[in-house]
């Protein structure tokens, strides 16, 4: 079976404008993936590790430096018209459109772009702007609308051509809950609904992506650390233990990524709380009563405590060696 | 298939072009604008030649000059309209890379929305040329007007410009709107060198040559000798060109036509290949 994306080798380096003006940045480095038609694949990393410049050499936007790409079959740097019939691309927090246009004709005109029929167009804008609950919107200067619902017409200019294989760039990026859920749901209902649909993610949130995807790719620095199912990518750390610890200001937390048991350790203070919020990986229980002797030693007062199982973010934080934030 | 595609494309963006052009004010505040423009851009030179010449209109250089200002109206709408609707839809709408991405020749949807730029000059330019004839007496006697050398050089110049506009479209790709600044410059070489307000041969002769090899030199003589033949007779020997036949006139126009297609085609597949290789196409500078 075809794949929807298959990805050898792929290299991007961003040269300095100047070479006086800095280094040059790879974004992304020897990335090799197989995208199998009909999956919903998320791709999951922090900023600046490479996500958008996969999409945008999937979507022909950019070329690659090194190795190939391809996507539904078709090498994306020789083949691009053909690629381009059968994808899309959405970017989260777009507020792009042509503000003097109604939300419906912004929507008809990329739909003609893409060749379908008008009538086919009209009948599928309808159904779209009222899912998104936008049908009240359709016929308002896109100028007008709020910049959740200029992103929800993009997300919508997305759909409406019916791609085999869709590229989400963060799509609900800056939305609010009720918006993000409405489109969670839609991309779940758009894969399943018919076969051989496929849609590349990518996304901050570590919930959005446990949630959606088939098959999670963490990246960062430009490579991909893991590739497997949520759940699998969970068992990575399935021996381990999370502990949360909230306890008052800290002000030394050099020792504890040191005691024996821990694996990782981040923390966060909270200034204006007056709180330092511990987080742990760790390989044995024993590790708890430990870290409970170290904050006491620091003088910190324990204001809650909790033990977890391992979710996706531990397996980002293991895999990354950092959190999001 | 392919065609009719494109032909979609093209009416498609046609269309938005006119809702670009048209759409931002009520219909008849737009046409009041669409009169009031043109007219005016060319009173200031109107102006400039009678405090210079002592308020004397009625002569062949008056009518050569009204002429060719109207006709240039064309020249920079064209080149400036076409790397415009690059620049406007990256930096504004933010709308490039969707329509990139779009199973479309992107040339085809830059010359659709070009088109309306051309529909909307043409009334300018129209416009103007009714008003110097009405009130300025320029020297055109719609009786007299030779259309097999006008239609066909209209035509063809247009063409060359939409040629010429996709080159500078493909440096828009790779500059940002600075790249204006490389089309003013262009278009105002044309200005100055293709015998638009005053003939070539004011020009010192090394400037000539350079107008000898540009084809809105040839394209506002042959837009002039189609539509004013009589005027054209007058100035004989003085436009420098004397010396082409009609046919000549056309022909070369027709072959720097083709000449640029060549040239125009390979600047704009090189700067959209190395503008997909530095990534500009969804580049915003916040300019």
């Amino acid at each position: 079976m075809q794949s929807a994306v298959e990805v050898k080798g792929l290299t991007r380096v961003f040269e300095p404008k100047k070479k006086k003006e800095g280094k040059s940045v790879t974004a992304l480095n020897k990335v090799d993936l197989r995208i199998e038609s009909g999956e919903l694949f998320g791709l999951l990393g922090p900023n600046g590790a490479g996500k958008t410049t996969l999409l945008k050499i999937l979507s022909t936007l950019l070329l690659p430096t090194a190795g190939k790409a391809f996507v539904a079959g078709f090498d994306v740097e020789k083949d691009f018209t053909e690629v381009r019939k059968r994808i899309n691309m959405v970017s989260g927090g777009e507020i792009s459109g042509y503000g003097l246009l109604t939300v419906k004709e912004n929507l008809w005109m990329f739909t003609q772009f893409y060749g379908m029929k008008s009538s086919v167009a009209k009948q599928r804008i309808d159904e779209l702007l009222t899912q998104f609950g936008l049908a009240d919107k359709k016929d308002e200067k896109v100028r007008t609308l709020s910049t959740g619902q200029r992103q929800k017409m993009n997300v919508i200019r997305g759909f409406v051509t019916d791609p085999e294989i869709i590229f989400l760039d963060e799509p609900t990026l800056g939305l609010d809950v009720n918006a993000s859920r409405v489109i969670r749901d839609f991309i779940v209902d758009w894969v399943q609904a018919k076969e051989n649909r496929t849609v590349l993610l990518t996304t901050h949130y570590m919930m959005e992506a446990d949630q959606l995807c088939d098959r999670i790719a963490i990246i960062d620095d430009g490579r991909i650390l893991a590739c497997d199912t949520p759940e699998n990518l969970k068992k990575l750390v399935k021996m381990n233990r999370t502990l949360k610890l909230d306890v008052t200001s800290l002000k030394d937390t050099s020792k504890f990524g040191s005691i024996a048991g821990v694996e990782q350790f981040t923390f966060q203070d909270d200034a204006e709380k007056n709180q330092t919020y511990l987080k742990f990986i760790l390989t044995h229980d024993s590790a708890v009563t430990d870290i409970i002797s170290e904050v006491q030693r620091k003088g910190a007062r324990i204001l809650s405590l909790q033990k977890t199982e391992p979710t996706l973010e531990d397996v980002f934080i293991k895999m990354v060696g950092k959190g999001f934030e | 298939m392919a065609v009719s595609h494109d032909l979609r494309t093209f009416k498609n963006a046609a269309w938005l072009g006119w809702q670009m052009e048209a759409n931002w004010t009520d219909p008849f505040v737009f046409a009041t604008y669409s009169i009031v423009k043109p007219v005016a851009g060319s009173l200031i030179l109107v102006f400039m030649y009678l405090v210079i010449t002592g308020g004397e209109t009625q002569t062949p250089f008056f009518s050569y000059m009204f002429i060719g200002n109207a006709f240039y109206m064309f020249v920079a709408e064209v080149l400036f309209g076409v790397t415009w609707v690059i620049h406007d839809d990256r930096e504004h709408y933010m709308t490039l890379k969707q329509v990139y991405i779009a199973p479309i020749k992107f040339y085809i949807y830059v010359f659709g929305r070009a088109a309306i730029k051309i529909a909307i000059t043409t009334v300018g330019v129209l416009v103007t040329l009714a008003f110097g004839v009405i009130w300025l007496g320029v020297e055109i006697d719609l009786g007299a007007v030779d259309w097999m050398v006008f239609i066909p050089a209209l035509l063809v110049g247009l063409l060359t410009m939409l040629i010429m506009g996709l080159a500078l479209g493909g440096v828009t790709f790779l500059t940002a709107k600075h790249g204006m600044g490389i089309n003013e410059g262009i278009a105002g070489v044309f200005y100055v060198l293709s015998g638009v307000i005053f003939p070539i041969t004011v020009l010192p002769e090394w400037a000539q040559s350079i107008s000898y090899l540009l084809p809105v030199t040839y394209w506002m003589e042959a837009l002039r000798r189609g539509l004013s033949p009589d005027l054209m007779t007058s100035l004989s020997g003085a436009t420098g060109l004397s010396d082409f036949s009609n046919l000549e006139i056309l022909l070369t126009l027709a072959l720097s036509a083709v000449a640029f297609l060549f040239i125009s085609s390979a600047i704009f597949r090189y700067a959209d290949k190395t503008a997909r290789r530095k990534g500009k196409i969804d580049w915003t500078t916040s300019y």
